[in-house]
């Protein structure tokens, strides 16, 4: 194989080179390897994968609760089992697909993007991904030995403080908020760090990609608000472990604490997944129309003030707890001003499509969809964050509907178009069309049948989070409807991950640059050899490869026989200096072992702590030991 | 189709201080991320505070304030050596390096020391009422961290004694590791401030 | 448009049929709001729409400018319409707050898991008195409605009469209702609290205010003295079962604070909290087994024979 024959980024005769670095930078091979591995696009396709597979499964639990709300009285699920379902929906959605799927496709693609031969940190990928695979696995192990949480994804006290939910159930969901946010802050640090310091040379802040742009801004959303979940979700471990009194009113705690910190979090959480989709949008659209982003600093400017503004609205989820009004006021101007950022970039959208050239491929068309829908899923946030209309519909499936119309339209269908986008490049191969235009017409058709009815049935009055009615509600003919939608939601979902699988295998072959894209992922083969770019390329706009059909300018002089990556200066990114990334290692994979370990035992005992942190300790100075030339970046000794 | 050479980097230098670094930008991000985490705690503490008509709340006694306040100046003076080692580090030399880096663990482990007696004159029990909880979380919390970055600064300083601190990105790693420690002093200050002065002045 | 008829209300528990004061003002605003985001919705539809059809030009410095102005445009428009958005909305929010005058029927409602309690509030102490899941107010005058709850948050909502309000330990609230016209209207906790969160419902009966005053005289008497042997009977198996240690019935030595006073238990419309039509056959069912309709239920199941229960059930029915 060679590297060279199909991008315009690679000096002639560089066989030697490209086997060189295909030695240096190359998995380990070995009985264990695999648990070895660390580089960005191994870690980022199995990120991906298994966000998918808890996607799935929380997908399949929505089909359960769908099933089970289709008809009054109905009896398919107890009580109790909805109650740990549509939790286990919330929590999976939200902690194990949503954010962390927009963080793999990052892994994936940023480094790509940047011109650069790996994410910072390569060995805090491996840790992230593992600490994200434990935290689910352990969750789903609880569920079905029928410990699963059952307080809802935001968990509200005194509901799940230790008089009200004995048991294991609520711990179990507090540790997995530890899993996943370690796991999420490791690589928010790792992106930023990336995106500061090893952009091409040339990649002067304001010619970053919007997609590039869009993961710094989320990134620096999750630095600053998930801490405040971590602190939240242990103070209730320490409650429930070792009897503190944040929550207890007895002895001077406050249950509205937890609402203020989880919201502080959550809903910033809610544009951390939002925020990495209109990066997506803007680059499917700018490939899709030809034509480069109309208003890029706008664009720019308007991601940044939604996560400013998007850090001081989490009390419009709390209007109902009666907080004094001058106060509510506040936040509905603030909920109503977030709504200006994200018109301007419909708006700029819409004027890049405009003066471009549409090709109704499956990436636009599912960006279309998008813009369908969250408009409607924004216009309802609105209606939301008046306080009068809020104290009617908060907490009814209205609330529902609006946050489907958001996650779904706002972030999962530019999602599907960015992966049917990025597919070529992660394998080879391209997906089918035709199959695209299918998943997208259902997924689009089956989504309204779901949710739009929804709206109403807030409206007449029913509530979220029950697991019947009766059948004088009149509320069974729309909530039959929806479970139809849903039905053929899913069937569009299936269409979409079957069609993945074939292509994977049977797709047509993609070549390097399948859509005639701008961006730098583009300029290396599909999918990428083990170091990314044979020469690293460089830059003078935010469409190099426009710029640049054939005779691009690459960088030369990076060693070969070590894991050399360039970094370059933060805002002008000229070359400053070299660095060193480590290889291979287990010790990342048994760090996650020994931390995840003692969070699974802090269920238990408080003593885990202690014995835990000493562990995990052991195992982090063996990962940060350098006892082998692979651990100071030199290519591991030939055999 | 074929790419043209523009730029030659092979004569670049291996290894850069301060926000040049990678480790740097690194410890920034990790700093935002614990000051949010105690800044996100002291939140906590006044908001409880909010509820109570006394704070302490009645029958709690005040916490010592004797171990604490040697503790801010065992900190204090630990940033001389603290930046005499991150200076010596920056011009890369290995012996001062050895011997201010030593000083400052010294240090470090004192303040360690002092700290378990710091908690055991709070004068409450985590679980005796939401007052002693938070108090003992914010404590426990900064313990916790320095106590990883006691951890961290042993392992590096042993690996300065070895030939693999011969490298310049090794003193980088010092030179971070200092900067680092910047911010756990500067982060006891408010925390000191909080659970030892808000109950007597607030 | 059919988009509006689809948002057309109907029914008891329904924020689109307001029958209060204040759920006819939001009502308004949802109008409000809701006619423009349907235009708002619509106008960015046809703008992309216009945009995807057409006939491209090539690409001029002129167009580019243009692009700018109409963007500037929008967003100013966007603005605007945000502003008169929200004082539209904190007008109404001022409109609706609560300024309890004086004199209006104080009561006093504590969310438990899973039904309510009702207290009806009177200077004079023997005038109070105690009911559950049901609430009857006179039309047209404020009423004032204290909110606590006993364990876990829950949320009050009579969407006809007015939003919602939480019911959180350690922070009282306090909600109004004004009822404009004469009706019965159910509510349903909106917070969930829990197992049986689904099962927690109300009634509230406006009444007019002659109505109001006979129910209220009705209200404070104990019950009525079982008149059949049948009830006799019942009140006897009433008392020896454990019924007593969680039940109060006024007029009798029964009062136990753990579940709904049943004093007046005949008058209401359903058991268990909305679960179950007031009829003899459902209330065999629950009182035999209340965890086979309600599982997690506080109330225990009763080990009674057929002999005992016909005349519980018949004394039951008496408590008028
Ligand atoms: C991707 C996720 C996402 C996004 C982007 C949003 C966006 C918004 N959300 Fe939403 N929200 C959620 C996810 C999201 N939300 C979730 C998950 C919940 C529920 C959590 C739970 O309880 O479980 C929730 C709940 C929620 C509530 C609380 C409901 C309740 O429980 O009572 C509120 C209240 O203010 C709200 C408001 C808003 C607003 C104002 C926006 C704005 O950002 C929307 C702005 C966008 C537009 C308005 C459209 C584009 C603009 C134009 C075309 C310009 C023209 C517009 C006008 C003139 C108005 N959201
Ligand atoms: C990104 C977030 C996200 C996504 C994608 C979804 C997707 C869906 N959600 Fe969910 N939902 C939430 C986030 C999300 N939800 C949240 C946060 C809540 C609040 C929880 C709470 O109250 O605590 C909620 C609550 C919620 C409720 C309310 C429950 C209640 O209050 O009583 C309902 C009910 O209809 C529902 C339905 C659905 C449906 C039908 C889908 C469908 O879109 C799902 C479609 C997908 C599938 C059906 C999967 C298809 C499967 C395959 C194709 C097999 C492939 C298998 C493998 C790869 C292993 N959701
Ligand atoms: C341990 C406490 C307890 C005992 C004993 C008990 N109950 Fe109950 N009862 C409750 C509680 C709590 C409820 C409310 C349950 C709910 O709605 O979720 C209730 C509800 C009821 C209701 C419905 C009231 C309404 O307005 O909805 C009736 C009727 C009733 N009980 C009758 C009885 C009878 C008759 C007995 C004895 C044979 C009895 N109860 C014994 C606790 C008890
Ligand atoms: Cu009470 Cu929900
Ligand atoms: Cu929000």
């Amino acid at each position: 194989m060679s590297a060279m024959e199909t991008t315009p980024y690679a000096l002639p005769d560089s066989d030697a080179e490209h086997e060189q670095l295909q030695k240096t930078w190359g998995p380990r091979r070995g009985p264990f390897s695999w648990f070895s591995q660390i580089d960005h696009r191994t870690i980022g396709r199995r990120f991906i994968v298994t966000a998918f597979v808890w996607f799935g499964l929380g997908g399949l639990l929505a089909a359960l609760m769908r099933i089970q709300l289709a008809k009054p009285n109905n009896t398919f699920l107890s009580a109790d089992q909805y109650n740990q379902i549509f939790t286990m929906h919330g929590t999976t959605m939200m902690f194990l697909f949503a954010v962390p799927v927009m963080e793999a496709v990052a892994i994936y693609i940023i480094p790509l993007m940047l011109g650069t031969r790996g994410l910072a940190f390569p060995r805090a990928t491996a840790y992230a991904y593992y600490m994200f695979l434990f935290g689910g696995t352990m969750l789903y192990v609880a569920f079905f030995l029928n410990m699963a949480p059952d307080a809802g994804w935001f968990n509200y006290v005194p509901l799940s403080a230790p008089q009200f939910s004995p048991g294991k159930r609520i711990d179990i969901w507090a540790q997995l908020v530890n899993f996943t946010e370690i796991s999420a802050l490791t690589v928010a640090v790792e992106i930023i760090v990336t995106i500061f310091k090893q952009r091409a040379p040339g990649m002067s802040i304001n010619r970053m990609p919007l997609y590039v742009w869009s993961m710094l801004v989320t990134a620096f959303m999750i630095v600053f608000a998930m801490p405040a979940v971590m602190v939240a979700s242990n103070y209730i471990g320490l409650d429930r472990l070792v009897g503190t009194h944040f929550f207890n009113k007895a002895e001077g705690g406050d249950v509205l604490l937890w609402q203020h910190l989880f919201w502080f979090f959550g809903h910033p959480e809610v544009y951390i997944i939002f925020i990495p989709a209109l990066g997506m949008v803007s680059t499917i659209i700018t490939v899709f129309c030809r034509r480069k982003i109309f208003g890029y600093t706008a664009m720019v400017l308007s991601l940044v003030a939604t996560a400013f503004i998007g850090f001081g609205l989490w009390v419009h989820h709390m209007f109902a707890t009666g907080l004094p009004q001058s106060g509510q006021s506040y936040f509905t101007a603030a909920s109503m001003m977030i709504a200006v950022p994200s018109g301007v970039q419909i708006f700029c959208w819409i004027a890049t499509i405009a003066m471009g050239k549409p090709e109704f491929r499956p990436p636009l068309m599912f960006v279309l969809g998008f813009v369908a829908i969250f408009v409607l899923g924004g216009l309802t946030g609105v209606m939301l964050a008046a306080v009068p209309l809020n104290l009617q519909l908060h907490d009814t499936f209205f609330v529902v509907a609006h946050l489907h119309y958001v996650l779904i339209g706002g972030a999962v269908f530019p999602l599907l178009g960015a992966l049917f986008f990025w597919f070529p490049k992660m394998t080879g191969r391209l997906m089918n069309e035709r199959w695209g235009h299918i998943s997208f017409w259902l997924t689009f058709a089956g989504f309204n049948v779901t949710f739009f009815p929804q709206h109403k049935l807030g409206l007449v009055g029913m509530p979220r989070r029950i697991y019947t009615y009766l059948p004088e509600t009149g509320w069974g003919p729309l909530n039959l409807l929806s479970t139809i939608g849903a039905g053929i939601l899913a069937l569009g979902v299936l269409c979409f991950v079957v069609n993945a699988l074939y292509s994977m295998k049977r797709g047509a072959i993609a070549g390097s640059n399948p859509w005639h894209a701008p961006t730098l992922e583009w300029a290396t083969t599909s999918p990428p050899p083990h170091y990314n770019f044979l020469h690293l390329p460089t830059v003078s706009s935010t469409e190099p490869l426009w710029d640049h059909p054939e005779n691009a300018p690459v960088v030369t002089g990076l060693a070969l026989k070590k894991r050399e990556v360039l970094i370059t200066r933060l805002f002008d990114a000229e070359p400053d200096h070299l660095y060193l990334y480590p290889g291979t290692t287990p010790w990342a994979f048994l760090s996650a072992v020994a931390t995840g370990g003692m969070f699974v035992a802090l269920l238990f005992t408080p003593w885990a702590l202690p014995i835990g942190v000493a562990i995990a300790t052991t195992t982090l100075l063996c990962w940060f030991w350098p006892s082998s030339p692979r651990d100071e970046g030199e290519a591991p000794e030939q055999p | 189709m074929n790419g043209r050479a523009t730029i030659d980097v092979s004569g670049l230098p291996d290894h850069a201080f301060g926000s040049r670094s990678i480790m740097w930008w690194m410890t920034v991000c990790v700093i935002a991320i614990e000051g949010t985490v105690f800044l996100v705690t002291i939140a906590s503490y006044f908001y409880l505070q909010g509820n109570e008509a006394a704070w302490p709340p009645p029958g709690t006694r005040l916490p010592g304030l004797q171990w604490p306040t040697i503790n801010t100046l065992i900190l204090l003076v630990s940033l001389i050596p603290n930046q005499l080692a991150k200076s010596a580090a920056e011009k890369e030399e290995m012996l001062k390096v050895r011997i201010w880096m030593s000083v400052a663990a010294l240090f470090a482990v004192g303040f360690v020391i002092v700290r378990t007696l710091e908690f055991r004159h709070l004068n409450v029990s985590w679980d005796s009422n939401a007052y002693g909880s938070i108090t003992w979380t914010l404590l426990g919390f900064h313990t916790f961290h320095l106590v990883t970055d006691l951890i961290d600064t042993v392992a590096l300083l042993v690996l300065m004694f070895t030939h693999h601190g011969y490298k310049g990105r090794r003193f980088v790693d010092v030179s971070e590791n200092c900067f680092y420690w910047y911010f756990v002093v500067i982060s006891w200050l408010p925390i000191y401030a909080v659970l030892y002065w808000a109950p007597r002045l607030l | 448009m059919t988009f509006v008829t689809f948002f057309a209300g109907s029914g008891i528990q329904s924020a689109l049929e307001p029958a209060g004061a204040h759920a006819a003002r939001i009502g308004r605003l949802w109008d409000v709001f809701l006619i423009i985001s349907a235009v708002v919705w619509l106008l960015v539809m046809i703008a992309l729409f216009i945009a995807l059809a057409r006939r491209k030009r090539e690409e001029t410095p002129d167009g580019a400018a243009r692009a700018r102005t109409t963007v500037s445009i929008a967003t100013a428009i966007t603005l605007v319409t945000l502003a008169a958005l929200l004082v539209a909305s904190v007008l109404t929010g001022r409109a609706i707050a609560d300024h309890a005058p004086p004199g209006t029927i104080q009561l006093k409602v504590t969310g438990k898991q899973w039904w309510w309690q009702v207290e009806y509030d009177d200077p004079d102490k023997s005038k109070r008195f105690t009911d559950a899941n049901e609430i009857h107010i006179p039309v047209g005058v404020p009423v004032n409605i204290q909110l606590h709850s006993s364990d876990v948050i829950h949320s009050f909502w009579i969407p006809n009469l007015n939003g919602k309000q939480d019911l959180i330990p350690g922070h009282d609230g306090s909600i109004q209702l004004q009822a404009t016209r004469p009706g019965i209207y159910r509510g349903q906790c909106a917070e969930f609290c829990g197992l049986q969160h689904a099962k927690m419902a109300l009634w509230v009966h406006a009444m007019t205010q002659s109505d109001y005053a006979n129910w209220l005289t009705a209200a404070r008497q104990p019950s009525k003295i079982p008149s059949t042997p049948e009830q006799r009977k019942g009140e006897e198996v009433f008392m020896s079962s454990p019924c007593p240690l969680c039940h109060t019935i006024q007029g009798t030595d029964a009062g136990g604070k753990t579940g709904p006073d049943l004093t007046h238990f005949a008058g209401r419309r359903s058991i268990a909290a909305g679960t179950w039509p007031n009829r003899r056959g459902y209330l065999a069912g629950w009182i035999v087994d209340p965890q086979h309709i309600k599982p997690g239920s506080q109330m225990p199941p009763m080990l009674l024979d057929e002999g005992q229960l016909q005349p519980l059930l018949a004394y039951l029915e008496s408590l008028q």
